[in-house]
């Protein structure tokens, strides 16, 4: 292997990406239109939800449970209605997520010591939503409930009990249950290996599909440098988007960074040569960009986005998906990336997941540089 | 006009379909893209993995232990006895959270006194994080609200009141409509349906065209007497067909595989995709009259697929995003053809109620695609 005819490999790869202003601009774009929509415009955090109600008791003591929803953040009241079907109406068009209904005699049963009810309608289509919706509005009321009661307490005996039991609830990590902040961290991942798959995956194909692959097989040039050369060419590529991702993450977004910065680089470096591999991969085991391009797209976009606990845990899939997910190098980095960003833990908890990310590059590479021998045979 | 354009279409499936793997990278990856979206996408917690830290050990205790164990909710996966075992528990993310009970809590309760229990959670996914702390209050809430009861009881029959005590009490009933189990796959798997037919239309038409002028054929096609408008059907109308098909693939497959409900009217589901193929084939000629290679084409066929993809209410709700933004998602075709699927599927809507959205789809896709033809027809002459 000579270190020379690598070196002019890569040379000429950088001048294909330098040339290509467009698929240039669209590789750095990509990582800071992902930042700032996940930044700025995703949230899966849940408040202000639409909310109508309907009283049909109309005394000072549902009032006072109205009030109780005005007040809180997670509720905004977009009206009092009159009936079903109006509630019906709103939810059916989507402006309505719950409606509270609180029946005629809701103040004359408290009042009497007796159980009042209080119905809620719950919009269940997205489910997310409206389990955490309908926990909050639970929550809102036995709040009111508890108050009720000891304000009764105090009129019958004088002194009202305390709750017997109280949860004291504490986050750690991610105090403030900001969904942002765990899902930037992850998102380099993911913008790493979108990248990382679009771009390698085509650059073999592209050679044999344009019959320039015939012109670099008459050079001296052996399977191994032409592999290594792509790679480094587009490594660099890599290196400069982990960056921006980082940038963007720490200075516009104030992602909390608790560990190590070393660790994290090296990670990065790692997964990136990984990724790439199996880009190169791919794109060697395919004649065609069009074939290269779907599943590069199906192996390396979708499981990293899905199969990786990005966004989706993985403990909740079936568990023929969780044995898939095994395979998916994604998500050890992400493991790392959070755990290095949120718990600041370092190497010692985390060295497994170093290992297998290691394992995974080199042995890719081994394939992607086998399959070219193959092929050029 | 006639015989060219049906040459045209054939000659376009025949180099489609040609090729064995071609043929099976059409059908294949709608149907893997289905299957692992819709298993993975699931944002449901159907049972934490919480950790149980009881340094009371007393019946009472034990007592609170049953009650989480019996709501279902909650797997106990591990039992840590000091503070740096359940410290790693939580680095590792080997549980969501970790119940501890202090010790004094049976004394607190016995006494009449307010017995803290601490629940600790790791918030590095805040959403499960805020299920977990939902779920964790509702069965802490349970066993106080037990406790409380024989406490009046014994405090009213030292008193001689009536045995039983007249306490206000408020019992909600909550009702789900739609998807009354919460089923999140209900929600997402119709989302992936859009998706699919984004993906697919959008980046097959696409390439298919800069493929032709990547490797010169292009210029074959214009020197035979084909005219503009003639190319630019026979282009496009294999994909619609194409694109038909892997909806009543994934549809079905939807239907059989994840049993998801189909309220409503399938020929409606057809239109509303129909009008929505409009605008991915728009977007997909646009996209090719501006790349000169393939490359360039999917790295601009991914760059418009995902902010579409996210701003369209797929996973998350456009109700959440900022206000400019959510104004912005009205210029996206996907958020509205996702409505009317879910509608479709999970609500059983009609023309009625989603009218405003075909109605808006059917502009966009008449806009878009016209202004494609333009510029491609521009650029062939």
């Amino acid at each position: 292997m000579s270190l020379r005819r690598t070196r002019a490999i890569a040379r000429k790869e950088f001048l294909h990406i330098l040339r290509d202003a467009r698929s240039l601009i669209a590789a750095i774009a990509q990582p800071v239109l992902m930042l700032l929509l996940f930044g700025y415009a995703l949230s899966l955090d849940v408040d202000r939800i639409p909310t109508v109600i309907y009283d049909l008791d109309r005394t000072t003591v549902s009032d006072s449970l109205i009030k109780d929803f005005r007040g809180s953040r997670y509720f905004e009241i977009i009206g009092e209605v009159r009936g079903y079907s109006p509630i019906e109406k709103d939810m059916d068009s989507r402006r309505a997520l719950l409606g509270v209904v609180i029946p005629s005699d809701y103040s004359k049963n408290l009042s009497a010591g007796k159980t009042a009810q209080v119905q809620l309608l719950v919009d269940g289509s997205d489910s997310n939503t409206a389990s955490i919706a309908k926990g909050y509005a639970e929550g809102l009321i036995q709040t009111y409930a508890e108050r009720q009661r000891q304000q009764a307490q105090i009129q019958r005996t004088g002194s009202a009990l305390g709750a017997p039991v109280e949860a004291q609830v504490r986050v750690w990590y991610n105090t403030n249950l900001v969904s942002r902040d765990y899902i930037v961290p992850g998102l380099i991942a993911v913008i790493l290996m979108i990248i990382a798959g679009m771009l390698t995956s085509l650059t073999i194909a592209r050679e044999w599909e344009n019959g320039t692959m015939e012109q670099l097989l008459s050079t001296p040039v052996r399977p191994m440098e032409m592999a290594l050369g792509k790679l480094s060419a587009y490594f660099v590529l890599g290196l400069v988007d982990m960056l921006i991702s980082l940038v963007v993450g720490l200075g516009v977004f104030h992602v909390p960074m608790k560990g190590n910065w070393l660790l994290l680089f090296t990670a990065s470096g790692v997964f990136l040569f990984g990724a790439l591999a199996w880009g190169l991969f791919i794109s060697a085991a395919n004649r065609t960009q069009l074939a290269a391009y779907q599943l590069s797209t199906l192996t390396s976009f979708l499981p990293a986005f899905l199969l990786s606990g990005f966004i989706y845990s993985l403990g909740n899939m079936p568990y023929v998906i969780q044995f898939l997910a095994l395979f998916v190098p994604a998500r050890y980095f992400i493991d790392m990336v959070k755990g290095i960003f949120l718990k600041g833990v370092g190497l010692e908890l985390l060295w497994f997941d170093f290992l297998l990310l290691v394992a995974y590059g080199v042995g890719i590479f081994y394939f992607a540089t086998r399959k070219l021998r193959q092929k050029v045979a | 006009m006639r015989q060219r354009l049906r040459r045209m279409i054939r000659k376009e499936f025949i180099q489609t379909l040609r090729d064995p793997r071609a043929r099976t990278m059409l059908f294949l990856p709608p149907l893997i893209q289905l299957l692992i979206y819709g298993f993975a996408v699931n944002l449901d917690v159907d049972s934490a993995r919480i950790a149980w830290m009881d340094q009371d050990r007393t019946p009472q205790s034990r007592e609170l232990l049953s009650e989480f164990e019996g709501s279902g909710r909650f797997v106990i996966a591990a039992t840590p006895n000091s503070e740096p075992e359940m410290q790693e528990l939580l680095d590792r993310g080997k549980v969501d959270g970790v119940v501890r009970v202090l010790p004094g809590f049976a004394r607190d309760v016995q006494r009449g006194r307010t017995a803290g229990v601490q629940v600790l959670l790791d918030g590095t996914n805040s959403n499960t994080a805020s299920i977990v702390s939902a779920y964790s209050g509702q069965a802490i809430q349970r066993y106080a609200s037990q406790v409380m009861t024989q406490r009046q009881r014994v405090k009213l029959v030292a008193a001689a009141e009536p045995l039983h005590p007249a306490v206000p009490q408020v019992d909600t009933r909550t009702r789900v409509w739609f998807n009354p189990d919460l089923r999140s796959r209900n929600y997402f798997v119709p989302g992936v349906v859009v998706n699919i037919i984004m993906l697919v239309t959008l980046s097959l038409t696409a390439m298919a065209i800069v493929r032709e002028k990547e490797i010169g054929t292009m210029e074959q096609l214009m020197v035979t007497p084909i005219r503009p408008l003639e190319l630019i059907l026979g282009k496009t109308l294999p994909f619609v067909a194409i694109g038909f098909w892997d909806m009543i693939l994934v549809v079905t497959a939807s239907l059989v595989i994840f049993r998801v409900p189909f309220a409503g009217n399938f020929g409606l589901l057809c239109f509303a995709a129909f009008l929505f193929i409009l605008t991915t084939l728009g977007a997909g000629l646009y996209i090719s009259t501006i790349s000169r290679t393939q490359q360039q084409a999917n790295m601009s066929t991914f760059l418009l697929f995902q902010p579409f993809m996210m701003l369209s209410g797929f996973t998350f709700p456009i109700r959440n995003m900022p206000e400019i933004v959510q104004w912005f998602t009205y210029l996206n075709p996907m958020r509205y053809f996702m409505e009317i699927v879910r509608g479709i599927f999970l609500r059983g809507s009609g023309i009625d109620t989603l009218w405003p959205d075909l109605l808006a789809l059917g502009g966009l896709g008449v806009i878009v695609l016209w202004m494609s033809v333009r510029r491609f027809h521009k650029q062939l002459e």
